[in-house]
């Protein structure tokens, strides 16, 4: 009996320096405790705030007002004719999206010390997780833009099916980032500091405010290099009828940064997180 | 059969190396230490760095086989834990290589996960998943858990209103219900009032029973016969024995009793106390001679050594004693009401300086076993201040033949005293 249960378990082989083994089995078989996780956060995000998901408004709405005001009413900065509030709003999706994720993710792994110290599970499984909360707060911002354009009787078409690809873009360079960041964050905790710094630089230097048409042609390559500008442009575009244009070679350059900083990042937090435990 | 059966758990060889810093150095590096450290390193090629290797284990090899239950004994910072986490994979071993058959759950830490702010009902869903059970798995035995954890009533409060008992009930009951193939334990017991931990005992007799393989740690030598078969005593990082659980106890136990008798410090500095008392030796005397062996006829004196630290304070000075299980056998304090001398200092205002109290264990009291002594010495009436934890010393009761002329098997018990009996005739007449 003992002996017909140890055939079919598969043998498990721990060994000095030969990282883990059986890592896509292992994701696998963990997949519940990735979605706990992720409702763990979300109730616990909605549980303390006495205006619960009212929050994940208020945030961008305000950013919204405030950027309105600033670069289309006073800047009198060109949106082609697309009402300002929804030419932020549009850009706001993505860039609340990926500051949320970036920033959650980079302190998933601290922020979860007792169950890296206490218990065996695929790591990759924190940054990932922690995630899900922004992705549900993006939802909820979309309907809101939806209700506002309509309010400005200026609906979609259909090219709002490819939102799902620049979302899709928009989490890889998240997690990307922030596969980096939460391996870092547990050696040198310098990145703490470093990545609220980096969000709050990036909303300037991205495109969220403004179109970024208002970028000269000869330095829009230059400027795609901030992967956020192909992703920004692309919400845009899909969102307002196509009348954001994309820029097409930066959309090219964002996207294979965007694929190398997930591809480096992935690699980097798997070579990193065999010590995690010991160091954390 | 059991004999022929591959082990469940093999390790061969096992090791885990740290490398120490310097003391002042925090656990994490900041970047900035980074790179002044290797600017520093630029400079001083010639020194290599210095940092010290320390093995918190070493050499460790061992077979497990499907069902067996394995103690797991020895000092605080033997590696114990950091065996059952190379073996839950928590951590990497150095060197060495371990196989394993079967689903390994751990548990290293009654409650882990749980989330203070989330209700009992949530942390039950949320710990059994980190715990690796399945959704199904947890709805199923729901009901089960609650029940056990007495907590019916609370399901749907935050667990942070809840009490530690109640706490430390629920997050025991969910990892009580785990049903995997293995199940490495840490010392979890240690936690509840008295009652819940017997249950929690009689719970994992349960699991033991129903041919599960137990890798458990614990300090409370009693669980540990109880429970296992099998023990592997860990010295410093180094398998010390492995074997019978019994043998490894009493040898585990005996162990302290290679320190002559006489534990003594040289200095206040280095010697265990608090702001009050500082201990400077505990000894054991019996027939006039310091050892750790003593004659079950002799009468026993254990002496222990102090400074006063403070000018004028009171002092009450105490004893426990543990048998090799870490069960207390008895306390025994200077206080007059528990004093059959009259022990002048005994709560009289004191000067500073080096003091000793003598307590004295009568002859034909104790079993022949193992027992290690605790120190208490406190400046209230009312309270007693542990010194240094669990066996300052430890000694052992040796057989003489004494009280075994008549019946010469082992005595049962903690202690073997010898009474007053007496016997009349009360009525002599034939039924």
């Amino acid at each position: 009996m003992a002996a017909a249960s140890a055939r079919t378990t598969p043998l498990l082989i721990i060994e000095a320096g030969k990282g883990r083994r059986q890592f896509f089995r292992d994701l696998w078989n963990y997949r519940e405790l990735f979605l706990f996780l992720s409702w763990r956060d979300i109730l616990v995000r909605y549980k303390q705030a006495v205006l619960g998901m009212a929050w994940s408004l208020l945030r961008p709405l305000l950013t919204i007002a405030v950027f309105s005001l600033v670069f289309g009413r006073l800047a009198k900065l060109p949106s082609a004719g697309i009402p300002y509030p929804v030419l932020v709003f549009a850009a706001m999706l993505p860039w609340q999206l990926f500051a949320g994720a970036l920033g959650d993710s980079s302190n998933s792994l601290l922020g979860n010390t007792h169950l890296i110290s206490k218990i065996y599970f695929p790591r990759l499984i924190i940054p990932v997780s922690s995630v899900m909360v922004n992705l549900l707060d993006f939802l909820i911002s979309l309907a809101l833009l939806l209700v506002l354009m309509a309010g400005y009787g200026y609906l979609p078409d259909a090219r709002i099916l490819f939102v799902p690809i620049f979302l899709l873009l928009a989490l890889l360079l998240a997690l990307g980032c922030g596969f980096w960041f939460s391996a870092l964050n547990v050696k040198y905790r310098d990145f703490r500091y470093i990545v609220p710094f980096v969000v709050q630089f990036g909303l300037y230097i991205s495109p969220v405010g403004f179109s970024s048409a208002v970028i000269p042609e000869r330095w829009r390559l230059l400027y795609s290099l901030n992967p956020l500008v192909g992703i920004i442009d692309g919400f845009r575009w899909s969102l307002l009828r196509g009348k954001a244009e994309i820029y097409w070679a930066g959309f090219w350059l964002s996207l294979l940064l965007i694929l190398l900083v997930f591809a480096s990042g992935l690699i980097y937090f798997r070579r990193t997180e065999r010590y995690f435990a010991d160091v954390i | 059969m059991s004999s022929e059966t591959e082990p469940i758990i093999r390790a061969n060889g096992l090791g885990k190396k740290y490398l120490l810093r310097h003391q002042s150095r925090p656990r994490y590096e900041t970047l900035r230490d980074m790179l002044a450290g290797n600017a520093k390193r630029l400079l001083q090629k010639a020194t290599a760095p210095k940092r010290e290797e320390f093995w918190a284990l070493r050499d460790i090899s061992f077979e497990v086989k499907p069902g067996d239950k394995l103690g797991i004994i020895g000092r605080n910072g033997a590696g114990k834990t950091t065996l059952l986490k190379i073996l839950s994979r928590i951590t990497e071993p150095s060197e060495g290589r371990a196989e394993i058959r079967g689903r390994v759950a751990s548990l290293l830490e009654v409650g882990t996960g749980f989330h203070p702010e989330l209700t009992g009902r949530e942390n039950i869903f949320l710990n059994g998943a980190i715990l690796g059970m399945r959704r199904a798995e947890i709805r199923r035995k729901f009901d089960e858990i609650v029940a056990f954890a007495e907590v019916e009533k609370f399901l749907d409060t935050p667990v942070k209103r809840y009490s530690s008992g109640m706490y430390v009930r629920l997050a025991f009951s969910v990892a009580a219900h785990l049903e995997p193939e293995i199940l490495l334990i840490d010392e979890v017991l240690a936690v509840g009032d008295a009652e819940f931990q017997k249950k929690c005992l009689g719970k994992m007799g349960d699991v033991a029973k129903q041919g599960r393989t137990i890798l458990f740690i614990s300090h409370n030598m009693g669980a540990i016969a109880n429970l296992c078969s099998h023990a592997i005593w860990l010295d410093k990082g180094k398998m010390a024995f492995s074997g019978n659980s019994h043998e490894a106890i009493s040898k585990y136990v005996s162990q302290g009793a290679k320190s002559q008798g006489e534990m003594a410090w040289t200095d206040i500095e280095s010697s265990p106390g608090n702001e009050n008392v500082h201990i400077k030796a505990v000894r054991i005397r019996s027939a006039g001679e310091v050892s750790a062996n003593v004659l079950i006829d002799k009468e026993i004196e254990i002496e222990i050594d102090y400074w006063n630290l403070k000018q004028g304070q009171p002092l009450y000075v105490g004893i426990q004693l543990r048998d090799k299980l870490n069960s207390i056998v008895f306390v025994s304090v200077n206080w007059p009401s528990a004093n059959l001398l009259k022990d002048e200092w005994a709560g009289k205002p004191r000067p500073k300086g080096l003091y000793r109290s003598t307590c004295k264990i009568p002859a034909n009291f104790l079993n022949n076993e193992g027992y290690s002594v605790d120190v208490g010495i406190a400046n209230t009436r009312d309270e007693w201040q542990d010194i240094q934890g669990n066996g300052v010393i430890f000694f052992a009761v040796h057989e003489t033949g004494e009280m075994k002329k008549e019946y010469s098997k082992g005595w049962a018990g903690v202690v073997r005293p010898k009474f007053a009996w007496a016997t009349s005739l009360l009525d002599e007449d034939k039924l």
